[in-house]
């Protein structure tokens, strides 16, 4: 590529027509054609858009207590392995294990990043490192985070974790470094792939399957069908975040 | 008075300017015959880009790519770290890739030699992705 | 107000002194910063749970005291009142070393100091943390502007437009820290509107205390005498400043008591969360609140002595306030489950622990001892101090 065909493509948009080839960028030239109705799912050369919404569904009653699979797998998956500190090391989805005040039933779950429609994160990051997908997946872009750690004091769920120390050894897949905030990411790199969460994909290999992956858009989809029979508990429904990750029981 | 005052003023600033520029030039004078950086040699034909254009620009496609990558999900992209570090990480005598950012590896080299310090790798791996068994 | 009733003072011994401490304070913020940031944040007090610590409390106490030490300036220009115009450029002095102070703090203490140009370029104006950037780097402006308008004779016309804009941007910038607090709404201990004027009236109290210190301090080390009406008048507008804070604290209280009946948070911060209720009931009521408040009012202890004493105690029921406010505030639990007991590894049902450590509290005394650093070393450079006794109108 010539030294002005790179100078000329300094948009995204022209960047993404330059490499999606002539014929696509003819199409989407067209008038009254827009890129958006030309995305196909889960295609990993061209931008995400709002036609999916990922999410997960969290069956309470096939959660096994005393099982964390989903977390050792999330763990291997990014490579969070910890400094032995348990205050600062980081934990992108763990274990709750809950008591009825009332009636002393136990519960176990496991909790992770909601992915909420309307993250409290992604509202108070000054620069817009904290921010939402069009596919509803909530990131952290660790270039533009200045670790200031308002979108932890934000979180209902403290979800997220800051890097409290230099790392080393990371995941090809997974950038992690010191003095950054970082989440449950839903496995972007997996989703891209058209791939199930490393979570799920855990739960469902020990014969669980209390954890179920999907697009809550997909009318036909095995997640709406499943949000069609049951309530689908909202954690914090009274800050109305209309999260992702939806629980059978609370 | 005033302006004989207002003319030394004057001199004195030319004077400055002067020796400013002159110091200027004294590392070009004195370190010009600093050795150029050796590169490690690359696996693979060809890179993304001619050699003089990444030499220059190479960040500005990372930065524009991962930005794609990172926002929009598109991982299809031509300049990607990894792929920097698929062709350019070396291996030791016994076999093992080093970091890519190690003393006289492919980026720190040129880096060293620019007095550039190196972001990536706080974050990102320094050495090619080994395949992990992938699922269906 | 002519230039000529302004001056620099020739330093004394003392004050070299006051400026050594003042720069040592400041450089060992600077080393402990330094270790806080090549170590990683794991060697302070902060954790996944406290992620706000010490150094916040220090970085909210100097901005908020920042606009409030303004307000000597604003009574001046604003609301005319000729005997406060010898400390209005003082007062505008101490209002920007107090935030570049309070600004230092909070930048060192980012995850990434080294990006602070990406604050500067990457906006997300949905964030009130984003408009606070802009309040903040505005009102050195504005001030920068105002204190022109003061020193130089051709402006002084001025001085009197560009003082309301510097108390409106005042307000306004308050407002914006009070609600960055005010708008977490996921944790109980934050989340009330009660905060935006609670803060106001912090920074007023603050404020003042400060000015009455800078004041006294400077005076003493120059020499210069200061009649005793402006201190007198700053001393019960200190005492009304602090009965309004007293005020708003209990309204913050009362209302999760009774309107929300978010009792849980109340008991902890005000009856069994240790440290919390301790430092609010000895800290900042009784020892920063009731004692000064009555020292204040009574003209027997009007001397500079029971003066500084007072102010000082004002200052420490502010740190009082703004650890529980912050640190406890996150030390009590998300109610993540109502109705539910909840355990896990993450330390989910339980208060989290925070250690204040020593890089934290020289990261914090260094915002201190910086900005009384600049507010010193600016005195020696421009006429910031009268020339005549405080309370003869100058000019």
């Amino acid at each position: 590529m010539s030294e002005s065909e790179y100078s000329k493509s300094g948009s995204l948009r022209r960047r993404f027509f330059t490499q999606a080839g002539g014929g696509v960028a003819l199409l989407a030239l067209a008038p009254g054609v827009r890129l958006a109705e030309l995305a196909i799912a889960a295609s990993d050369d061209e931008p995400v858009s709002d036609k999916h919404r990922w999410g997960l569904w969290v069956d309470t009653s096939r959660c096994v207590d005393g099982c964390d699979k989903c977390v050792s797998a999330c763990n291997e998956e990014h490579g969070l392995s910890g400094m032995d500190r348990p205050e600062t090391d980081a934990q992108w989805i763990r274990k709750v294990d809950l008591q009825d005040e009332v009636t002393g039933r136990e519960l176990s779950l496991p909790l992770m990043c909601q992915h909420c429609e309307e993250p409290p994160c992604v509202d108070v990051c000054p620069t817009g490192a904290s921010f939402r997908r069009e596919d509803g997946i909530v990131l952290v872009d660790k270039h533009i985070c200045i670790g200031c750690r308002y979108c932890m004091m934000a979180c209902p769920f403290h979800a997220r974790a800051f890097i409290h120390e230099e790392l080393s050894g990371q995941k090809t897949h997974s950038p992690r470094g010191k003095g950054v905030v970082e989440s449950c990411t839903l496995c972007v790199h997996r989703v891209d792939e058209g791939r199930t969460p490393a979570c799920v994909e855990a739960c469902s290999n020990a014969g669980n399957d209390a954890l179920v992956f999907g697009d809550l858009k997909d009318e036909e989809g095995r997640l709406a069908l499943i949000l069609d029979e049951n309530e689908g508990v909202e954690l914090r429904s009274d800050l109305e975040l209309n999260t992702a990750v939806r629980y059978s029981e609370v | 008075m005033r302006r004989t005052a207002g003319k030394r003023l004057a001199r004195g600033w030319i004077a400055g300017l002067l020796l400013g520029a002159a110091t200027l030039c004294i590392p070009g004078v004195l370190f010009s015959d600093v050795a150029k950086p050796q590169i490690p040699s690359a696996r693979g034909e060809q890179c993304v880009e001619p050699v003089e254009i990444m030499r220059r620009d190479h960040f500005d496609f990372m930065k524009h790519d991962r930005d794609t990558t990172v926002h929009e999900g598109v991982r299809s992209i031509k300049h990607s770290l990894a792929g920097c570090i698929d062709c350019h990480a070396s291996r030791d005598t016994g076999g093992q890739f080093i970091s890519i950012n190690a003393e006289g590896q492919f980026c720190q080299t040129c880096h060293t030699y620019a007095a550039v310090k190196i972001d990536c790798f706080t974050c990102h791996a320094a050495v090619p992705a080994t395949k992990v068994s992938q699922s269906p | 107000m002519s230039s000529g009733a302004f001056q620099i003072l020739r330093p004394g011994k003392v004050f070299w002194l006051t400026a050594g401490v003042a720069a040592a304070l400041a450089l060992s913020g600077l080393a402990g910063a330094h270790h806080m940031e090549s170590a990683g944040h794991w060697v302070t007090g902060m954790n996944n749970r406290v992620v706000w610590g010490l150094p916040h409390v220090f970085a909210v106490f100097l901005i908020v005291a920042a606009s409030g030490a303004l307000n000597v300036a604003s009574i001046a220009s604003v609301f005319k009142k000729a005997s406060y115009k010898p400390l209005s450029r003082l007062s505008g002095l101490m209002a920007m070393a107090l935030l570049v102070g309070g600004l230092s703090v909070l930048v060192l203490d980012l995850g990434r100091p080294d990006r602070l140009i990406i604050a500067m370029t990457y906006y997300n104006f949905k964030s009130i943390f984003a408009w606070n950037i802009f309040l903040y780097t505005g009102l050195l402006v504005v001030v920068a502007a105002y204190l022109w308008m003061m020193f130089e004779p051709r402006m002084h016309r001025f001085v009197g437009a560009v003082g309301k804009v510097a108390f409106i941007w005042r307000l306004v910038l308050t407002t914006g820290t009070g609600s960055i607090f005010g708008v977490l709404v996921a944790r109980e201990a934050f989340g009330s509107i009660v905060f935006v004027p609670m803060f106001i009236s912090m920074s007023l109290s603050f404020g003042t205390a400060v000015m009455l210190l800078a004041i006294i301090l400077m005076f003493r080390l120059n020499n210069l005498p200061v009649k005793d009406e402006v201190i007198t008048k700053l001393r019960s507008l200190l005492a009304y400043f602090v009965i309004t804070v007293a005020f708003f604290v209990a309204v913050d209280h009362l209302t999760r008591l009774y309107t929300v009946g978010d009792t849980g948070v109340e008991r902890f911060l005000l009856v069994d969360g240790g440290i919390y209720p301790l430092l609010f009931w000895a800290g900042q009521c009784l020892l920063g609140t009731v004692i000064p408040g009555i020292m204040l009012l009574t003209p027997r202890l009007a001397g500079r002595f029971p003066t500084v004493v007072a102010s000082l105690l004002v200052l420490l029921g502010a740190f009082a306030q703004l650890y529980v406010l912050i640190v406890g505030g996150q030390a009590f639990p998300m109610d993540i489950f109502p109705g539910y007991t909840e355990t896990s590894s993450y330390f989910d049902g339980v208060v989290a622990g925070y250690q204040p450590s020593l890089p934290e509290l020289a990261l914090g005394l260094g915002g201190i001892g910086l900005a009384l650093l600049i507010a010193l070393l600016a005195t020696r450079v421009l006429p910031f101090l009268p020339q005549a006794p405080v309370d003869q109108p100058g000019g």
